[in-house]
């Protein structure tokens, strides 16, 4: 059993190198491509924000910080090198910005772990908030709201990279990627990270037998710090640019949401979160402008009604498809799905006819789904606000069907 | 000497606005142990809430109105989805409200665009209150702290002095006896969130007008609550009230003296000084002021 298990997370990890790799020959294109660049420095942030929040059950609100001091870093870093001050190779630029994370991780991580739990999340937004507005304050070091552009070509070539393709720099993001991957999941293996575990289920037990909790919190804190450090040095390398919103609370929020989308139970949950939010970002930005607010939407769905992310939705079906019954939910899922469908088309109506109404500049007139809808009409109001509440209670209906029919595969799984 | 008056008072009345908002987070999270991270988006609902409405019937039925709305709001946002995060405890409410004001801030960019909305101050309260010296201090300011001082000794008369409130204070410390009394204490709950963040849509009433209303000014306000309480001492309302009127001075001073330190400004220094604040605190009484609760 334990020799399966072991050549199951082999496996997994085989498997992952593998798609890295061939990411972008399966996905050509060069939109496609900087997607994938964002989604493996996403990624490394969103695996060490589950460091925090996952595993040692710290909800922090600021954690762009040590990313954004940890890109900052790097950026100066790329700066002294393109005047020939040190020879290093671009590749390792991302330890600089790793221990840049690290040294801030211990400076603020002192203040920010003597408290746990709620309090802990408003000290980590109030070092985030105090953060933000010192980059501000300092214009000569950081920048201002402009930022500081760098160039990431300037260091002698390695091996013949010059890392100016994008190519180039996907699969250095990538080796990154799977190299922290692999480091966090070890981690996770260790005293340390089983102790975290114990300290966010119980930290009174956790002191009962000898811990000092603060410790243990900071020290997974000040380890986080440090892949937050590294994808903070890919997005600079990758950007060529740094600027205040690196560390704001945009920044963090966002860090947060992927993770919790993806699924913070599951080691892997952030990876899936990652590849969730930066499509999202790139499918919505574009078509509207309430992305924002779909986004919150989804977010807030999530935590009243799936708290273990899409990796626990996915990992559920598993079990399943594994004793061959995926087939008898597979007609509940579909009126699920269709409900869902007409509920969010009601929703979108109102918001854009909302938001075509405030907004004075483009007129009322609007195409919805090849629909011309003018949203002064009462008539879209009307239509929309039906397709909702119909989409709402179709769900409910399908929600109850789901979960009988569940209950009654379940009993069969058991009784066979 | 008039300067330094004048600063005293802008300190006092912007002080008792921070509390107004601190007040109610503080009760909120005593009674639930919910942190309500959206408590500030609230008070921006407020604000253009009152400004939508004194836009339609005037200011002073906004000052009821608004606040009115809010709570109902607050109240169906605990009925219908605190109640259900509730059951994956305190980091799945923290989450949700945090999810929420999300949803807030970009509602009010839908709805009322991404500017400042003129949203001013009524005529009837658009003067001056008295003059010392040649400066003249306005009437709005001595009106604010009016419906703060108002709003706070009646918070305390219904706390200490009404059925509802004694059943709050019991509900704090033993809900499972407050319980099997016979009181519904989930419609406490209820009661009590919408309260709370209907207490923040007061102070958006009032302080939309006196500052600005924009849909950036619940992201600006949050931060500094969330340390008021920090410092305060997590759960207690004395410990905030002292907290509010601390950062309330140091914010009002800091923007108006201009004392260099290091080559830099005062005044440029200050969005960060609250923050410092916080950091010295934590350092020094990791519970806060008055806190209880360690850890």
């Amino acid at each position: 059993m334990k020799l399966s298990l072991r050549m199951g997370s082999s496996l997994v990890w085989v498997a992952t190198a593998v798609l890295l790799t061939v990411a972008p020959w399966a996905f050509p294109g060069s939109f496609a491509l900087t997607l994938l660049t964002q989604m493996g420095t996403l990624a490394i942030f969103a695996l060490s924000y589950n460091m925090l929040l996952g595993q040692g059950g710290m909800l922090s609100f600021g954690h762009a910080v040590y990313s954004g001091l940890g890109a900052y870093a790097t950026v100066h870093a790329l700066n002294f090198l393109g005047k020939g001050a040190f020879p290093t190779p671009l590749p390792l630029l991302p330890l600089l910005g790793g221990a840049a994370g690290l040294a801030f991780g211990v400076l603020f991580g002192y203040v920010t772990t003597k408290r746990a739990g709620t309090t802990f999340a408003m000290i980590s937004l109030g070092i985030g908030e105090m953060v933000y507005a010192c980059v501000l304050m300092f214009p000569g070091f950081f920048g201002g709201e402009a930022g500081i552009s760098t160039n990431r070509t300037v260091g002698q070539p390695l091996l013949g990279l010059n890392f100016g393709p994008a190519l180039q720099v996907y699969y250095l993001v990538a080796a990154w990627c799977f190299a922290c991957m692999l480091a966090m999941y070890a981690l996770t293996r260790t005293p340390l990270g089983r102790i975290a575990n114990a300290v966010r289920d119980n930290p009174e037990r956790a002191e009962f037998i000898g811990y000092d909790t603060q410790k243990v919190r900071f020290l997974q804190l000040v380890l986080s710090a440090f892949f937050a450090g590294v994808s903070g040095a890919l997005s600079c390398i990758n950007f060529e640019i740094v600027g205040a919103e690196n560390v704001s609370a945009l920044r963090s929020g966002g860090v947060l949401l992927a993770t919790f989308i993806g699924g913070i139970p599951f080691f892997f949950g952030p990876v899936l979160g990652a590849v969730i939010f930066i499509l999202f970002v790139a499918a919505l930005s574009g078509v509207t402008k309430a992305w924002l607010l779909y986004l919150g939407l989804f977010f807030c769905a999530m935590v009243l009604y799936a708290p273990g992310g899409v990796a626990s939705l996915l990992l559920v079906q598993i079990g399943m498809i594994r004793a061959g019954k995926f087939g008898r939910l597979a007609f509940p899922y579909v009126t699920g799905a269709a409900a869902c469908a007409l509920a969010l088309c009601g929703l979108i109506g109102i918001v854009e006819s909302v938001y075509r109404l405030s907004d004075s500049t483009q007129g009322t007139r609007m195409a919805l789904a090849g629909l011309q809808l003018d949203a002064a009409r009462a008539g879209v109001w009307v239509g929309s606000s039906v397709l909702l509440v119909a989409g709402l209670l179709a769900l409910r209906f399908a929600t109850r069907f789901i979960g009988r029919r569940w209950d009654a595969v379940q009993t069969e799984i058991r009784a066979a | 000497m008039d300067f330094l008056l004048v600063q005293v008072l802008n300190s006092i009345s912007y002080g008792l606005l921070l509390f107004m908002l601190a007040s109610g987070l503080t009760i909120v999270f005593s009674l639930m142990g919910v942190l309500n991270f959206a408590h500030a988006s609230f008070y921006m609902l407020g604000a253009y809430f009152a400004y939508q409405i004194s836009r339609w019937i005037g200011f002073w039925p906004a000052l009821v109105l608004a606040p009115l709305a809010v709570g109902a709001l607050g109240m169906a946002v605990e009925r219908f989805a605190l109640r259900r995060a509730h059951k994956y405890g305190h980091v799945a409410e923290l989450l949700f409200t945090f999810g929420l004001a999300y949803l807030i801030e970009e509602a009010t960019h839908l709805i009322w665009g991404r500017s400042a909305v003129p949203y001013r101050v009524p005529p009837d309260l658009d003067g001056p209150l008295f003059s010392i010296m040649g400066t003249q201090y306005p009437m709005y300011r001595g009106f604010m702290m009016l419906v703060a001082v108002a709003m706070l000794v009646s918070i305390g008369l219904v706390l200490k002095k009404t059925r509802i409130g004694l059943v709050i204070q019991a509900a704090l410390t033993h809900p499972e006896t407050v319980e099997a009394l016979g009181h519904d204490v989930p419609r406490v709950f209820m009661l009590v969130f919408g309260g709370g963040v209907a207490l923040a849509g007061l102070a958006g009433v009032i302080g939309g007008n006196a500052f600005v209303t924009d849909p950036g000014m619940a992201a600006a306000l949050g931060p500094i609550v969330f340390v008021i309480v920090v410092v305060g001492g997590m759960g207690s309302l004395g410990g905030a009230f002292i907290a509010s009127l601390m950062i309330g001075f140091i914010q009002t001073f800091a923007v108006s003296l201009d004392w260099g330190l290091f080559g830099y400004n005062i005044s440029q220094v200050a969005p960060v000084l609250p923050y410092l604040v916080m950091v010295l605190m934590l350092i020094v009484r990791p519970k806060g002021l008055m806190g209880t609760r360690e850890g």
